[in-house]
C-alpha cells in the first residue's frame, strides 16, 4: 500500500441518501405518533379551556386508531414497512420499521386509549383536565405507539423515556398519599429498569457499531457469543422490569392501585406491554443467538412467573392489586413464548400480548366501576353486586375466563398454540406451568367474582343480608362506564369466535420476528440472503 | 439575595440574556449553539428575572403560561417535520430555500423552525419548574 492510502476503491462509498421520492401512503408509518404529538401540543397550548378537550382528545385517538387500520392492512399484504427520517438511508438516519406485531399492538393500546377517554367522562374533575389529564394521556400514547414502531433501538430507550415521564404525571394525579408511595416505587424501578437497558445500548453500539435493529439483526451472527449473551441478559434484566417478570414484579402490584382506575387501565393495557414487545424484538429477531444462550433462564423466569402470579392474586383482598397479579400472569405467558422460538411459540405470545392489552384494561375498567358502585376497594367489603348489576357480572366473569384462557375467548387460543409448540419440542415443565397458571388463574378470578357478585352481602356475620352500602349506578357512569367497557370484552369474544384473522396475523408477526429477512429488507439495508417464502410455513391449527 | 443592587441589574442582565439566546439559537447550524441551548439560557433569564421581581411579575411579563409556550415549541416542531410531506421526501427531512436582503444570501429551512420550536419547548419547560420553585419559596 506505501503512501496510496486512498485508492480507488474505498471512494466508491454506498449510497446513503434516498433518492427517489417517498410517496404519501407511506406517512401511516409515522402518522400515528406524530398525530399524538401534535394533538398533546395542542392540548397542552389550550391546558387552561377545559371545554373541548375531551372532544378534541377523542377526536385525535380516532384519527390514530384509523391510521394503525390502514397501516396494519398495508404491512398484512406487503410485508414489514419502513421509513428512514430526513431522506437517509438506515443505517444513518433513524427508522420507523413497523411489523404485524408493531402495527397490531399499536392498533390494541389506540383502541385501549379511546376507551379509557370515553370511560373518564363519567367522572373526570375539571382540576384534572386543567393538571392536563389529556396532554399527558396522548403522550403516553405517542410514546407506546414510538415504542412499537421504531427500528432503532436508541430511539426505543427515548420513546421508553416519553412513556415513563408521562406515566409519572398520571399516576401522580390527584395527588393521594397512597399514590406518592405507589410512584415513587413505580418510578425508581423503571428509572433503574431504563438504565440497565441504556448501559446495553452502549455495549452494542460497542461491539457492533450499530443500533439500528435490522443492522444488529445482521451483525450480531458474526459477533461473539460471550458479549452477545451479557447484552442478552442485560437487556431480560431491563425489559423483564419494566414488564414486570418474576423476580423484578414487586413494583407492579404496589402501584398499579394507586390512581385512578382508568389510569390503572390505561397503564395495565400499554406499559407493561411494551415491556414484553421490547423483549420479543431483542431476544427473538435482533439477538437470536443471546436468546439460545439463555433459554434455560428464560424457561425457569418464565415459569416462575407463571405459577407466582395467579398465587399472589389468590392472596389478594384489593381488587385492583389482584388484577396487577393477572398481569403478571400473563407476562409468565409471553414469557413462555419466549423460551419457545417456534412458529406456534412465538405467534401464541404475539397473540396473547394483544389479547392482555385489551383484556387487563377491560378488567381495571370494570374494577373501577365496582369500586365507585361499593365505595372500597377491599374484595371482602364488596358483595352483591350480582343483583345491582348483572350486566357487570357478566362482563366480569368473561374477562376472567378470557384471562385465564378458557375458550371461546381471545385468551384460549394463544395459550393453545403456546401449549402445542411445547408439546413439539416436548417441553414438559413449560406446558405444565402454562395449564397450571391457567387453573389458578380461573380460581383466583372466580374467587373474586364470587366475592364481589355472588356473595349477596359484605364479609362476616352479615354475609346474608343484603348490601346496603352499594350505590347503584348513575345513568351517566353506566353509557360512560359499561358501554365502553364492553365495547373491549365485545373485541374478546368476537375474535375469540373468530380467530382466523388473529391466527393469520399471528403467523406472519411469528414468521416475520423468527427469520429477519423480510423486516431487514423493508429497511433497505443490503443483506445476502434469499428470500423465504412465508406461505410455506405452516403452522396448523384449525379452530 | 434580594438586594437593590441584584434588582437594578436583573432587568439589564435578563435583557442580554435573552438576545443572546436568539443569537446562539440562530447559530446553531453550524457552529455551536441551537435551539437547546439557547432555551436554557433564556429560561435561565427568566428565572433571574423572577428571583429579582418575583414570580406574579414575570408571569405578567411573560403574558403565556410557560407551558403554553413549550406546547407551541412542540406543535411547530411536529410541524416542521410534517412539511416534508408536501416535498415527496420522509418525515424530518430539510428543506431549505433562500431569501436576498441586500447583497446577503439568507437561508431559511424547516430545519430553523424544528430548532426553535427546541428552544420554545426548553424555554417554556425549564422557566415553568422555575417558576414553580420559585414561587413555593415565596410562600414560605
Amino acid at each position: 500500500m506505501g503512501t496510496n492510502l486512498v485508492n480507488e476503491e474505498t471512494l466508491v462509498l454506498p449510497k446513503a441518501m434516498i433518492e427517489v421520492a417517498t410517496n404519501a401512503a407511506d406517512w401511516v408509518i409515522i402518522l400515528p405518533v406524530v398525530l399524538a404529538l401534535l394533538g398533546a401540543a395542542i392540548l397542552l397550548m389550550l391546558r387552561s379551556t377545559l371545554r373541548g378537550q375531551s372532544v378534541f382528545a377523542i377526536i385525535v385517538v380516532m384519527a390514530i386508531i384509523f391510521i394503525d387500520v390502514l397501516l396494519l392492512l398495508k404491512i398484512l399484504e406487503f410485508g414489514p414497512q419502513t421509513m428512514t427520517m430526513g431522506k437517509w438511508l438506515a443505517p444513518f438516519g433513524i427508522s420507523f420499521s413497523v411489523d404485524v406485531i408493531g402495527a397490531a399492538f399499536a392498533l390494541a393500546g389506540a383502541v385501549v386509549t379511546l376507551v379509557v377517554l370515553i370511560y373518564v367522562q363519567a367522572d373526570i374533575a375539571s382540576r384534572e383536565v386543567k393538571y392536563g389529564f389529556y396532554t399527558l394521556v396522548l403522550l403516553m400514547l405517542a410514546g407506546v405507539s414510538g415504542a412499537f414502531m421504531t427500528g432503532d433501538l436508541f430511539n426505543l430507550y427515548v420513546w421508553f423515556e416519553v412513556m415513563l415521564i408521562s406515566s409519572f404525571g398520571l399516576i401522580i394525579m390527584g395527588g393521594r398519599k397512597i399514590q406518592l408511595d405507589g410512584a415513587i416505587k413505580y418510578g425508581f424501578l423503571n428509572f433503574l429498569a431504563t438504565t440497565f437497558f441504556l448501559i446495553a445500548l452502549g455495549y452494542i453500539y460497542g461491539l457492533v457499531g450499530t443500533l439500528n435493529m435490522a443492522d444488529i439483526a445482521i451483525r450480531a451472527g458474526d459477533a461473539p457469543v460471550g458479549p452477545i449473551s451479557a447484552i442478552g441478559a442485560l437487556l431480560l434484566l431491563a425489559f423483564g422490569m419494566k414488564a414486570a417478570a418474576f423476580p423484578v414484579n414487586a413494583w407492579l402490584p404496589a402501584s398499579y392501585h394507586t390512581p385512578h382506575p382508568a389510569v390503572s387501565a390505561l397503564f395495565g393495557g400499554l406499559l407493561t406491554k411494551v415491556g414484553v414487545y421490547a423483549l420479543l424484538r431483542t431476544l427473538i429477531l435482533i439477538l437470536p443467538s443471546a436468546r439460545e444462550f439463555l433459554d434455560p433462564l428464560i424457561t425457569g423466569l418464565a415459569v416462575a412467573t407463571l405459577i407466582l402470579a395467579p398465587l399472589g392474586a389468590l392472596s389478594q383482598t384489593n381488587l385492583r392489586r389482584a388484577i396487577g397479579f393477572f398481569l403478571i400472569g400473563g407476562v409468565g405467558v409471553v414469557m413462555a413464548g419466549l423460551a419457545m422460538p417456534t412458529m406456534r411459540g412465538v405467534a401464541g405470545a404475539s397473540i396473547y400480548v394483544f389479547h392482555s392489552m385489551l383484556s387487563i384494561a377491560a378488567l381495571y375498567l370494570l374494577a373501577g366501576l365496582i369500586e365507585r358502585m361499593s365505595g372500597t376497594d377491599d374484595t371482602r367489603k364488596m358483595g352483591g353486586i350480582y343483583n345491582a348489576s348483572s350486566l357487570m357480572s357478566i362482563l366480569f366473569l368473561v374477562m376472567i375466563f378470557a384471562i385465564a384462557g378458557l375458550p371461546p375467548f381471545l385468551g384460549f387460543w394463544p395459550k393453545l398454540l403456546l401449549i402445542e409448540a411445547g408439546a413439539s419440542q416436548g417441553d414438559v415443565v413449560l406446558i405444565v406451568a402454562l395449564v397450571i397458571n391457567s387453573f389458578i388463574t380461573l380460581i383466583a378470578g372466580t374467587r373474586l367474582w364470587s366475592h364481589i357478585f355472588w356473595r349477596v352481602g359484605r364479609e362476616g356475620e352479615n354475609s346474608e343480608q343484603v348490601n346496603d352500602r352499594l350505590e347503584p349506578l348513575s345513568l351517566k357512569d353506566k353509557w360512560f362506564g359499561i358501554a365502553p367497557t364492553s365495547i373491549l370484552v365485545i373485541i374478546v369474544v368476537w375474535f375469540g369466535l373468530f380467530p382466523n384473522v388473529v391466527f393469520d396475523a399471528g403467523r406472519t408477526a411469528a414468521a416475520d420476528l423468527l427469520f429477519s429477512e423480510r423486516y431487514i429488507q423493508s429497511t433497505g439495508i443490503d443483506m445476502d440472503i434469499e428470500n423465504i417464502d412465508i406461505e410455506n410455513i405452516d403452522i396448523e391449527v384449525k379452530p | 439575595m434580594n438586594t437593590i443592587i441584584f434588582r437594578t441589574i436583573a432587568p439589564i442582565l435578563v435583557a442580554i440574556m435573552v438576545v443572546f439566546s436568539v443569537f446562539v439559537l440562530l447559530r446553531g447550524h453550524n457552529e455551536p449553539g441551537g435551539g437547546f441551548i439557547g432555551g436554557l439560557i433564556a429560561a435561565s433569564a427568566i428565572a433571574i428575572y423572577g428571583i429579582a421581581a418575583g414570580v406574579s411579575e414575570v408571569r405578567k411579563a411573560l403574558k403565556i403560561d410557560p407551558l403554553a409556550i413549550a406546547g407551541f415549541g412542540l406543535f411547530i416542531s411536529g410541524f416542521s417535520g410534517l412539511m416534508s410531506l408536501g416535498a415527496e421526501a420522509p418525515f424530518l427531512t430539510g428543506l431549505w430555500t433562500y431569501f436576498e436582503i441586500g447583497n446577503a444570501k439568507v437561508d431559511f429551512s424547516s430545519v430553523l423552525i424544528f430548532d426553535v420550536g427546541v428552544y420554545l419547548v426548553v424555554l417554556g419547560t425549564i422557566s415553568a419548574i422555575a417558576l414553580a420553585l420559585e414561587e413555593n419559596e415565596e410562600g414560605e
